[in-house]
């Protein structure tokens, strides 16, 4: 596996490993939710408007739980707007997976998809978690992203079995963000303390579950799964490709224009 | 349980869900509790039914305004999400409610998949999904193969 984006030599996060492990997650679900938030009125019809929407409104309540609760273990007085609106890029500790561009349809489904089928497993063991508020948030998160799950892996099927249109699209969409994909699984100082201490899970013994996922869904649609080794990381210790500032642009505008403000 | 603490509890009760108007907090099963303390302040714990879900905010609004209206000025409104809410937790009242206001109550979330989903209309059971996200998320949109008519059913979750 060759592993790009995390520079040689490069010191430990510098920060609680219990903050960042609610900030890295907390980031994930708030940027993949501005993410699908763009779609809200450019939907291919009504009905994936609605459901977009929605899926974006899921991730962006489960960002607000962890952001809060990533201020209140950090204990320095910052609250979920503080943490998502005042925060520069290289600060944001998201997976790159998230921040991808929503290219057409079918790109935004293979990330969805590449996400959910992630973010079950994931959630499903941080409901044991010894941090209980994670633990609840977890609880909580699992049974919405089972059907997010629902929902992007039938459109995978469905695009990537339909017509040659769409399944070259459907192709070409997971082709594009594979790489992305193998950054769910690394390990970091930041993962070995949080598995020792029961507040999260080894992210290599959440693949298993995630490949078979994957590898199904696949066979279904019809699809190809990539063979590509390579993995582009980053994201996790605040390296990330050149959407992300673009996002951030967007989203925070206006606190950093009218710091405070509120209507 | 004291006459104060029980008039509070029944006017955080009666409070409407805001997109759901026709049915409670109480009977959509989001009230978890209501205490009063001497000095005559309440404190009401609500769980949201999703983790973002718009309406928990309004919830709030609403359940301050009326124990205002009632007399009780001191209240404090607590979201808790664990244990986290489950379309179980929906009273039969509510799942008859909803059922009359055109939507189509959850299942059990035990018995699933024995369970057609009957359309609120006709009572037919060869409805078809045409969205699993309806109005909001917690809605899918299905439309009925007999009598053609659209309507949203209230996923298990």
């Amino acid at each position: 596996m060759t592993v790009s984006g995390v520079p040689q030599g490069m010191p430990r996060v510098g920060m609680d490993p219990h903050f960042a492990y609610l900030l890295r997650l907390g980031d994930d679900n708030l940027v993949v939710a501005q993410r699908l938030g763009e779609w809200i009125s450019r939907g291919p019809d009504l009905e994936e408007d609605i459901a977009l929407g929605n899926i974006a409104l899921d991730h962006l309540g489960v960002a607000r739980n962890l952001l809060t609760r990533a201020g209140e273990v950090e204990g320095r007085g910052r609250d979920e707007d503080d943490l998502a609106m005042q925060r520069t890029e290289r600060e944001f500790l998201n997976l790159i997976l998230c921040e991808q561009p929503n290219g057409d349809f079918a790109q935004t489904i293979a990330r969805q998809f590449f996400l959910d089928a992630w973010q079950v497993p994931l959630w499903e063991a941080l409901s044991s978690s010894t941090d209980t508020q994670l633990a609840g948030i977890a609880q909580k998160a699992v049974k919405e992203a089972r059907y997010h799950l629902r929902h992007s892996e039938t459109w995978l099927v469905r695009l990537g079995d339909g017509t040659d249109e769409s399944h070259r699209r459907m192709q070409a969409g997971v082709d594009r963000l594979w790489r992305y994909t193998g950054e769910m699984f690394l390990v970091d100082e930041v993962d070995e303390e949080a598995v020792a201490s029961g507040l999260g899970v080894e992210p290599v013994g959440l693949r298993p579950r995630w490949d078979e996922t994957v590898g199904a869904a696949f066979g279904r649609a019809g699809l190809e799964l990539p063979t590509d080794e390579y993995v582009r990381a980053g994201g996790r210790r605040g390296f990330h490709g050149e959407h992300l500032g673009h996002l951030l642009a967007d989203l925070q505008w206006m606190q950093r224009t009218y710091p405070g403000m509120s209507w | 349980m004291s006459a104060v603490k029980v008039d509070a509890r029944r006017v955080a009760a009666s409070v409407e869900d805001p997109e759901l108007p026709f049915v409670t907090i109480e009977e959509l099963g989001i009230l978890r509790e209501v205490e009063t303390d001497a000095d005559g302040g309440v404190t009401v714990t609500v769980t949201p039914t999703y983790s973002g879900c718009p309406a928990t905010e309004v919830i709030r609004d609403s359940i301050v305004a009326a124990l205002g209206a009632a007399g009780f000025h001191e209240v404090r409104v607590d979201t808790v999400l664990s244990p986290a809410w489950t379309t179980d937790d929906i009273t039969p009242e509510g799942r008859r409610k909803l059922e009359e206001g055109g939507i189509a109550p959850p299942r059990d979330l035990a018995a699933v998949a024995g369970q057609p989903i009957l359309c609120p209309r006709c009572r037919s059971d060869s409805a078809r999904t045409v969205s699993e996200y309806g109005s909001t998320a917690c809605k899918a949109l299905m439309v009925c193969e007999s009598c053609g008519e659209p309507f949203d059913h209230f996923k298990e979750i």
